[in-house]
Formats: C-alpha cells, structure tokens, sequence
C-alpha cells in the first residue's frame, strides 16, 4: 500500500481531535486563557519541526493502536488531562470523522484539501502566535511538495490505504446519526446526488465514434442518481477557497459529542482477532512510536500552572458508566510488548518518555488496560 | 431485469481493492466458488445453487521478506484449457495454488530490491503453466508500462480480424494490447488521460476499459480507436466484467451503482454500440468487486468495502 499515507492520516486525525477539544474546552467553561494555552501547546507539539520529519519519512502505516498512543501523548502536551474513557471516546469520534470524510471524498486527491481544511482553521486557533503559525506554513509547504506532484493513480492508493486502516471501524456518533449522515448500523449514507467530482462527467451520456473520431452517434440512459456538474476545483494554495466542505469545524457549543458504542455487530469477529491475537508487530510499533514521539519536544510546564482534567462526557458518573460498560471487542488492548526481549528498544522509549515529564498529577488509573506509556514510565 | 437474491455471508468485509471479486463457475457440478480479499488473506467460499453456501475456507499471503505480514492484493481464478488454477498476490509475491486444494503450487517472490515497499514497477509477467504438476516457470517479462498494472484481459485470439489477445492496463490509465505467440508483442498502445484505469476487458476485438472518473470507453482493440465513451458512474469504477456468449458487460463504481451494457456491432457499419439494460444500486455502499457469475450473464454478484456479503442478483 501506499508510503505516503501517514502525514494525510495523522494532520487529519489531529485537526478532529483540536475540533472536539475546542469544543469541550468551552462546553466545560474552562477560562479563554487556559484553552487558548492548551490548543497553542499541543499545536505546537503537533507541528514541531523535528516531529514532522519523522511523519514526513516514507512508511508504512502502523496500528490503531500503535496511532492512538501518539495522539495520548499530544493530548497530554499541555496542563489538561484526560481519563481513558475519555481518551477513548476522542480517539473513536475522530477516527469516525475522518473516514467519513475519506469515504465522501469526491475525488481522491481531495483528501489533500480536506488536510488544508483542517490546517486552515487549526491556523484560526494560534492567530495570536506567529512562530506557531510559521510551523503550520511550513508544514503546509511540505505538503504541497510531497503530494502536489502525486498521479491521480497514487492519490487512489493512499485513498485506499486509508480506507483499510478505518475497515470494520462502524461507531456511531449522535451529531452523524442526527444530521442522517449515518445510519443506524453505523455505516456512512454515501449520497447519490449532488455535484461529480472535479474531472467527472455526469452520467448519462453514451457517445460513438466511427474510426476517424467523429462522433455519429449519441444516446442517453437513466443512471438512477441525480447528479449535477461540479462547479469548481478547490484551490491547492496556501490560501484560498477550498470549495470541499469535509474537514472543516462541523463542531460548535450547542452540539454535544456523544458516541454509541455499535457493541456485538458483524464484523466483531475480525476485529476482535485484531485485539487479542498475539501482536507480531510489537516490536516494530515500539520502533514507530520510538521514531516519532522522539520528535516530539514537549515543554515542561513553567510556574505553577494548575492542571485540570476534561470531559469528553457531560457527566463524571457518565464517564465512569462508559469505562465500566466499553464493549470488549472495542477497547484499545495495550500492545503487549515484549519487554524482555528488546531491552534496548525499551530503554530508548523509556528514555524519551522520560523527557515528556508532565504535571504531577495523582493518577486515575480508571482502566484495566493501563497504556504504553505508563509501563514505559515504571520499567 | 434482475432482481435481489440472497446474499451470501462473508467472514470479513471486502478490502476496498479494485476489482475485489473471483467467481469460478462449476457447471458440471452446479457449483460456484467465490473468492474475495479481506486484510492479508483470501475468502474462499463455495456456493451450491439458489445461493446456499457450503464451506468456506481462507488463504494467508505467504510472509516472504519484510517485517510486516503482507495484504494481500487480489484473488483470481485463472481458466486454462486444461486446468483452473488459484491465484493469490500481495507485495511480497505470487501465490498459485490448485483450485481445488490448499496446496501451493507455485510462489514467486517480487523484487524486494524496490526502491520502497509498494512501488509497483509496471512488469508484466508471463508464466508457462504445464498442465499438470507445479512446473511453472516465469518465461516471460514485458516491459511496456511505467506504473503499476491495475488489470489484465485476454481471450483466444479468434481468426483473421482479431489479432489481438491480451491487454494489460496500468495506474497512468495506459493501455497495452499485446499479440501472444512464442513470445508476446506489443501491437499498440492506448494512452490514458490523467486517471488510473482500474479494469480492463476484451471481447471480439472490443476493449472495454473502467477509469477512475467513472467513464467506460470501448476501443478496436486492433488499432486503439476510440469507438464508445460511456459516462457511466460518478465516482471510480472499480470492476468490469463480460459475459462472453451475450456480450454483457457490467460496469461497478465507488458511487454505489452497478449498471449492465449490451455490446454489439452495428450490421451498417460494423462500428461497436451500446445500450444500457439495467442499473442497481447497492445503498450507501462503496463497491469493490462484480462478476457475472456464468457466461451467459444471468446473474451477477457484487463485494463492497465494510460489507460482510456478496450480493447476489439474477435476471427475471
């Protein structure tokens, strides 16, 4: 599959996940300042500079699991904490978001405006802090040098890539199954009308040619959609109008973020084998998580800045009904690293979750499954 | 025109690969095998009439070189004259097995010598199947495309007219149509236009091509001229398929349709038309896969990404 995947799925991810944090932020009525220092902080951890030459690397994509451990530690990067179930929910509400947007992708170079969605409003977040919004830039021109020059074929490979990574993934999420985005069975409503893609012709026409080219004959047939032509590409600049709505802030106060979690379906056996099967690649996510969380250069905090936790739930009885009651096939199982075989390995990540020290905070360990970065820190 | 039967279970979902469907048609034995790609192996199902289904059985890509298990990228019966053989590939190789047993035949390992897992360099290779035993060889390796090959179609090359019997089909959208003989030569070469080209097939000297804006275009697979432009689906098309004794083709996109076309040559002109017979559509689902499921085209089944089925359909 295509090596060329990880920047698109983890600047996506990381938009959705400041959209909901943004949202809670001010649902929980947490002071502007202490938001604004929470968003600035994992912004520009997100966006570091050594951190990006690592994502930017050729490679392959990791595990759910493997991503949901980077995306912990940036939503740690600040004074604000999260509980595992609220870790949980965050992860299912923005992997679910970005499928959706994956899969109604008009065209699959469009995922790249749907990155430059995300980048444009996370840029309306840091107004107020040029050097953060240099790194965004600079991520930005990156970008567009990497995948400006991808063949329509490649951009369907990495489309693809991402479409198994989100395989079997049916969550559903209330503001989805609300404004019928979803269905009830947690798949996506792909809708049959609407502008084609850029480069599509509506469908209906059936042309013939005789062997000089000539046109000599023309029909039409029902194609049973209602499609219109579309009206214009999206602009691929550092500035201007995307035209694609997908990836932008579909997030506002008044919408909470609930989840329902899909429980016994279908598809649970296979992703069940995905949970408890022995992780073959345990060793090469340490390696992954390794590479990048050692990019990462988070500040320790300065002053007695008091920490505090946020909710993804309107309730902490919520919260801890939703930790107790997380379907088994469902829950992001640990990857059960071999400690003792790669001692080294383990050392190194140890060392570097050494560097990430945040606030002293008593730990809620609400969870069973305790994740890696805590056996890291007790080794 | 046709109607929904029911469908057959899967154990996974579909890969959303194109061209995500095998169907091997047993009608001595009034069976049908399916077979389809989900993550690193291959379902294989077979199926009794009316749609019961009667065991199922799945196939690992084979490990090779490299650190992560390979995903595998397609499954396909090829129908030889004297032997149906199963074929499995991913990054790391081929796979060949008997069609009926789990026993692997024949592997050839791809070039991990590429300058980075998936580049695809656009070889065609060519094997001599004995017919029996595993004594397959790699004969031949033709050069002719620079991107990945997306699809591969061939029929017996039938009298004077029709000179051509295979084309190969890349990522670019090119086109090659080749001649077999002791060796095979390339007799002309279609140019894409800025789109992958996911599906290929030929029949009568008419190529039928699927691109990812959603057109099927027909060529004289002879001299690579323009003969139909079909604006057909509203997304990419992600499968075709022929039913050769009628001259049925079946067209399936990401945009959820499945639509079925009647090819024929017009008696005054003898240029290629067509009509469109019939369009489903598979509610809120991404194809993958559609095959018609016999040479006739009486029925036909479909994969789609996230779905855990094949549906199935057949004429009134």
């Amino acid at each position: 599959m295509s090596v060329r995947t990880l920047p698109l799925l983890f600047l996506n991810l990381g938009g959705e996940m400041l959209y909901i944090l943004d949202q809670r932020l001010r649902a929980q009525n947490i002071p502007g300042d202490k938001a604004r220092k929470v968003l600035n902080d994992i912004i520009s951890t997100m966006f570091n500079r050594k951190f990006m030459e690592e994502l930017f690397k050729p490679q392959e994509l990791y595990s759910k699991k493997a991503l949901r451990t980077v995306y912990e530690r940036l939503a740690h990067a600040s004074i604000m904490k999260l509980n595992q179930a609220s870790m949980d929910k965050l992860y299912d509400l923005m992997t679910m978001a970005f499928k959706y947007q994956v899969l109604l992708c008009p065209r699959p170079k469009d995922v790249l405006l749907v990155t430059f969605n995300h980048l444009d409003t996370i840029k309306g977040f840091i107004q107020d802090s040029p050097t953060i919004l240099q790194q965004v830039d600079e991520t930005f021109r990156q970008l567009t040098e990497i995948y400006g020059g991808l063949s329509a074929g490649e951009f369907q490979l990495i489309r693809q890539t991402l479409l198994i990574f989100f395989q079997d993934l049916h969550v559903r999420v209330s503001m989805f199954l609300k404004d019928k985005v979803q269905n009830n069975n947690g798949r996506f409503v792909l809708p049959v009308s609407g502008p084609v893609p850029w480069g599509t012709e509506v469908p209906g026409l059936i042309r013939m040619f005789n062997n000089k080219g000539e046109e000599v004959k023309r029909t039409e047939f029902k194609h049973g959609g209602n499609y219109v032509p579309a009206p214009k590409e999206g602009s691929f600049e550092l500035y201007g109008d995307r035209v694609l709505k997908l990836g932008t802030n579909m997030y506002s106060v008044n919408r909470p973020v609930e989840t329902h979690m899909s429980g016994s379906s279908k598809n649970s056996a296979s992703r069940t084998q995905e949970s408890i099967a022995p992780n073959p690649l345990a060793k090469e996510e340490l390696n992954f998580l390794a590479r990048l969380m050692g990019g990462m250069e988070i500040k320790k905090p300065s002053g007695p800045e008091p920490g505090f936790r946020l909710n993804l739930f309107t309730t902490d009885e919520e919260e801890e009904q939703a930790a107790l009651t997380r379907p088994e096939e469902l829950s992001y199982e640990v990857i059960n690293i071999q400690a003792t075989q790669d001692q080294q390995r383990s050392k190194e990540l140890a060392q570097i979750m050494g560097e990430f020290e945040i606030m002293e905070q008593p730990r809620l360990s609400t969870s069973k499954g305790d994740d890696l970065l805590t056996m890291m820190d007790e080794l | 025109m046709y109607r929904r039967e029911r469908s057959i279970p899967l154990r996974g979902s579909a890969a959303p690969l194109c061209n995500n469907l095998s169907v091997l048609q047993l009608s001595a034995r009034k069976l049908t095998y399916f077979g389809v790609v989900h993550g690193p192996s291959a379902q294989l199902l077979s199926v009794a009439p009316e749609g019961v289904p009667l065991a199922q059985r799945q196939l690992h890509a084979k490990e090779g070189a490299g650190v992560s298990p390979p995903l595998m990228t397609q499954v396909h019966w090829c129908v030889l004259p004297f032997r149906v053989l199963l074929v499995l590939t991913s990054h790391r190789g081929i796979q060949m097995y008997e069609s009926n047993r789990n026993t692997m035949v024949y592997w050839h390992a791809l070039d991990s010598g590429d300058a980075s897992p998936g580049t695809w360099s656009g070889r065609v290779l060519v094997f001599d199947i004995p017919v029996k035993g595993p004594n397959i060889i790699l004969s031949e390796e033709l050069a002719g495309h620079q991107t990945p090959i997306t699809d591969i179609a061939t029929e017996p090359a039938q009298g004077q007219d029709c000179v051509a019997d295979m084309v190969t089909a890349d990522d670019s959208g090119l086109l090659c149509v080749w001649q077999s003989g002791p060796e095979f030569t390339l007799l002309t070469r279609i140019p894409g236009f800025g789109v992958p080209c996911p599906s290929v097939k030929l029949w009568q000297g008419i190529i039928a091509a699927g691109y990812g804006n959603g057109q099927v275009r027909l060529y004289e697979a002879a001299t690579g001229n323009l003969h139909v432009q079909i604006n057909a689906h509203a997304r990419a098309i992600c499968a075709l398929d022929l039913a050769p004794e009628v001259g049925k083709l079946l067209s399936a996109g990401e945009d959820t349709f499945v639509h079925i076309w009647k090819l024929s040559r017009s008696p005054e002109s003898g240029y290629t038309e067509v009509e469109h017979c019939h369009g489903e559509c598979v509610s809120d689902t991404q194809l993958c896969g559609a095959r018609f499921c016999d040479s006739s085209g009486s029925s036909f089944a479909v994969t789609g990404y996230d779905l855990a089925e094949i549906r199935m359909f057949s004429s009134v």
